[in-house]
């Protein structure tokens, strides 16, 4: 492990993997329209000229709209499919738990093309709302494998203990198991969101003509004058994400470790 | 039978998994009041027939009965019982008040007139002052006592036990096994107890069922259990227990008489003789202290005979001797207290132990 040549090997992994996204915020500060070494200057106009646009701010609101309904959506059914599969055993469960995972592995083109055929053969028309159905068949998969891992370090006694004190298995379900598995709750709906938000085959598929920000900063980058904006506008999505996961890690932590288990993975 | 000295009634209660048997024909009573154990090998049946009476397992056939009442189709949330976990099953998001006061939330008494019954309830268990604490940071023997609060704050007809002290190191166990005992005799309720450790079972209880294979193969009091076991298997799981071959000479109304290797002819009387027959046929069973090896000035035994020491363990207040009883083919065990003045044999001695008719069991 501490070959010299590991190391290099490790060093030039992590800068082909990260170098790319540093340069996003050192072009939106960057004095010039051309994206290009040497760096001419600094300024915040970027960030000015983005704040501006109209379509910018229409998309970005469609954008919001999806990734909120997905991430709610997402994480109930995740919620439901995670109960069933850690709690009851009943045939067909190892068999439904792979369909619902599925889109974890299928290509993302070959769902959003056929899922814009039965649209268009249906005659249904592409909104934002196709675009959620597409997202929240794509998140659930995610919603399940983090609200499962919260499920399974739930001691099933602790249910027991519950209704031996007296409590329906609804108020049950009420008392100990929602706070319990609340932390992997929130955890689930900031992944979904964030996976929603920056999405882009889905949305460009079965968006029609509604705009969202990951088709709108595609289309952007036709005019290399608006370049500079969408680099601005890229940090912010950056530090966005970065901020988004990292609660949801903090959450998932945190829940593993009041209810006294051990971390066994996740996404961060 | 009347309600008045019976808590618990089982009525030949069945337990299928599928195809596996868990329970196979349970009938038996536990009296209120009583410090009851269920205790046998892991697998045997013990922890699921807890389980029916608090409600967490169905049963296939037969009835269960507290205290006076079938609870077939009654849910764990309306019986009479409460339980502590194996695991205690702390509600880790709840403080230590929150805890053991759970159970309150539906009672109608007010809230001031709640904290203090929660405050009586941890006082009785010894966590006086705790209740402000979070539960997640408390330890085992701790978790073990807000478990053992939050149940009996209910006022339970029965409490029952899962294995409580099993996480516990062996002091601690030791001392809990005290304040169980102690806690029961203070409540009055009707404690049962399960558990693997037949130690744990002869210290604590009133009376044990020793199960094995979903069956009980004997209910008893401790004293029974441990000088009159029902079986070779139970002599076998309780304690150390020796066996001898045994011929059987003459069979008597209310005696039996035999020849066993390396005793010579005994009379053994009727209730000594207990049933649990094996392929290997009839045996003699005595408990290593119902030996005894005699010195120079030693009081006279019932019967003597001459053996050689193979083995020796010291154990500081006692010594176990592995002794081969002139005409046997096996060693048996014999455990004596050390007494000041008299040596610690040596392997290869040569002994002679002396024994008592009275105190031996024959199997058949």
């Amino acid at each position: 492990m501490k070959s010299p040549g590991f190391r290099l090997y490790a060093i030039a992994y992590l800068l082909f993997l990260y170098a790319p996204i540093i340069l996003l915020p050192l072009f939106a500060f960057n004095d010039s329209k051309v994206i290009a070494f040497p760096l001419s200057g600094f300024t915040t106009s970027w960030f000015a000229t983005m704040w501006e646009d109209q379509n910018l701010w229409n998309a970005a609101q469609n954008s919001l709209i999806i990734s909120t309904t997905t991430a709610i959506f997402a994480t109930l059914l995740g919620l439901f499919a995670a109960r069933a599969s850690t709690r009851f055993n009943f045939p067909g469960s190892g068999g439904a738990l792979g369909l619902i995972m599925l889109p974890l592995v299928l290509p993302e083109m070959i769902v959003a093309m056929a899922m814009l055929a039965v649209l268009l053969t249906i005659g249904f028309p592409l909104s934002i709302f196709t675009i959620i159905l597409g997202h929240v068949l794509l998140c659930t998969p995610f919603a399940v494998a983090i609200l499962s891992s919260a499920f399974q370090s739930l001691d099933r006694s602790l249910e027991e203990a519950a209704q031996d004190l007296g409590e329906t298995p609804l108020s049950t379900f009420w008392l100990i198991i929602l706070p319990l598995v609340m932390p992997g709750i929130i955890s689930s709906l900031l992944i979904c969101f964030t996976i929603s938000l920056d999405e882009f085959i889905m949305a460009y598929f079965l968006g029609g003509n509604e705009p969202v920000l990951s088709t709108y900063i595609y289309g952007q980058f036709r005019f290399p004058a608006r370049v500079p904006a969408i680099m601005a506008l890229g940090t912010i999505l950056v530090c966005l994400s970065i901020t988004l996961l990292a609660i949801a890690e903090w959450f998932r932590r945190r829940g593993i470790a009041k209810s006294g288990g051990t971390d066994t993975g996740g996404f961060l | 039978m009347s309600t008045k000295d019976t808590m618990i009634e089982f009525r030949d209660v069945h337990k299928y998994y599928g195809d596996y048997h868990a329970l196979r024909g349970i009938t038996g009573t536990i009296r209120p009041g009583e410090f009851f154990s269920l205790l046998g090998p892991s697998g045997c049946g013990k922890t699921t027939l807890l389980r029916t009476i608090a409600g967490f397992e169905d049963i296939s056939s037969g009835a269960v009965l507290v205290d006076g009442r079938d609870m077939a189709g009654v849910p764990a949330n309306k019986r009479p019982t409460n339980m502590v976990f194996q695991s205690y099953a702390i509600f880790p998001h709840l403080s230590v008040a929150q805890n053991v006061g759970f159970g309150l939330r539906k009672d109608a008494r007010s809230t001031a007139e709640k904290e203090k019954a929660v405050a009586e309830a941890l006082e009785m268990v010894g966590l006086k002052g705790y209740g402000g604490r979070a539960a997640h940071a408390l330890s085992g023997g701790q978790r073990q006592r807000v478990a053992l609060a939050r149940a009996l704050i209910l006022k339970p007809k029965v409490l029952l036990l899962d294995e409580p002290l099993s996480a516990l190191d062996k002091k601690m166990r030791e001392q809990m096994q005290m304040e169980l005992i102690k806690l029961q005799r203070q409540v009055g309720i009707t404690f049962i107890l399960v558990t693997h450790d037949q130690e744990e079972a002869l210290v604590m209880s009133d009376r044990i069922a020793v199960m094995f294979e979903g069956e009980i193969a004997q209910l008893a009091d401790p004293e029974t259990l441990y000088r009159r076991p029902g079986s070779r298997k139970v002599a076998d799981f309780i304690g150390t227990m020796n066996f001898l071959p045994a011929k059987v000479l003459e069979e008597g109304a209310d005696a039996v008489e035999v020849d066993a290797a390396g005793f010579g002819r005994i009379h053994i009387e009727a209730r000594q003789v207990m049933g649990g027959k094996t392929d290997e046929g009839a045996t003699v069973g005595f408990r290593p202290e119902t030996l005894t090896i005699l010195y120079e000035g030693s009081a006279a035994a019932d019967r003597e005979s001459m053996a050689t020491i193979e083995e020796v363990v010291y154990f500081g207040d006692m010594t176990y001797y592995d002794v081969r009883i002139d005409g046997t083919d096996a060693p048996v065990r014999i455990s004596m207290r050390n007494v000041f003045g008299r040596p610690v044999l040596d392997i290869g001695a040569r002994a002679r132990v002396g024994w008592s008719p009275g105190a031996l069991v024959l199997f058949r």
